[in-house]
């Protein structure tokens, strides 16, 4: 057995553990840590199929962001999480029947999947010998893929927005700065000069 | 005995099943079927990072990117409606979502 195979049952194997485990935490927090081993896996298996450019966007954009994210909204909430599991063995058989169907007709597609000699022929992008897989990517990226890469651009920017408007929330009773305000002040309004007689106080 | 892409195609379907199980089995807990959800896309990047590396195509790893960044945009999407929902009722359990109900 070489080594890339080798690494890639070591990789697999973890991961589906950790997907796992994801699923059936009894602790929303350990699924997230669970969720990140998940991703390191997969970051690791895009390594060995030589996709490198997407593996490290993966550990930067999903252990870095996305989980990081889920991780303070479940700290965040203060919610009774144990009370959620109760419904966990009711929907066992269901979900244990569903799932088994699922996977035994994906497995049945792709078992027997070839690729045919005509679709390695019809290849619209073909990976430049030679160069490496960020560099390939970005010239296919920022040339053919153009538009697509805006409107992705678009789409978290819309992302964004929407988050911060969804959560914010302006406390009343607190004191801003305002800057126009400020600015219209005059001299004759903001100073008052009085004359106080000597001797007597104010 | 080498990887073939079957291997890769195999490994996603079980993740892929893992997600849906785990969509239907934590109905309660609204956090865990996001997570799940996310597990669900990173199925999918598998399979199309290895036909890409498979048939030699950057294609696929072009449109694994791009399913990366919607993943990324529907969590934070995801988790802001959670957060706001939880600061009006109190609660994020699923069977009380249905202000919206007629």
């Amino acid at each position: 057995m070489s080594v890339a195979a080798l690494f890639f049952y070591l990789f697999s194997a973890v991961m589906i553990a950790a997907a796992f485990m994801v699923i059936s935490s009894r602790n929303p927090v350990h699924s997230v840590l669970f969720l990140i081993l998940a991703f390191f896996n997969a970051a690791g298996l895009f390594l060995l199929l030589g996709a490198e450019f997407l593996a490290m966007i993966l550990v930067v954009v999903y252990v870095g962001a996305v989980a990081v994210l889920f991780l303070f909204v479940v700290m965040m909430l203060d919610v009774d999480f144990a009370e959620f599991k109760q419904g966990f063995l009711q929907y066992l058989p269901i979900g244990g029947t569903i799932g088994l169907i699922v996977l035994v007709e994906l497995v049945l597609v792709v078992g027997s999947w070839t690729i045919g000699s005509t679709s390695i022929a019809n290849v619209t992008t073909p990976m430049p010998p030679g160069m490496t897989n960020t560099l390939a990517l970005g010239r296919v990226l920022y040339t053919q893929y153009i538009y697509l890469f805006q409107a992705s651009g678009l789409i978290l920017l819309t992302a964004m927005i929407g988050a911060i408007i969804l959560t914010l929330r302006h406390k009343v009773g607190v004191k801003r700065q305002n800057i126009a305000i400020q600015n219209a002040r005059t001299p004759s309004e903001a100073v008052e000069i009085r004359k106080t007689p000597s001797r007597q106080g104010v | 005995m080498t990887v073939s892409l079957t291997h890769y195609l195999v490994l996603a379907a079980i993740l892929f099943t893992l997600g849906v199980a785990g969509v239907i089995l934590n109905r309660k807990n609204i956090i865990v079927v996001l997570m799940s959800v996310e597990l669900i896309l990173l199925s999918v990047n598998i399979n199309l990072v290895a036909f890409s590396a498979f048939l030699g195509d950057l294609t696929g790893q072009v449109f694994a990117l791009f399913i990366l960044t919607v993943a990324a945009a529907e969590a934070a999407i995801g988790l802001a409606i959670l957060v706001t929902y939880y600061r009006n009722r109190g609660s994020i359990a699923v069977e009380d979502i249905n202000m919206m109900k007629g």
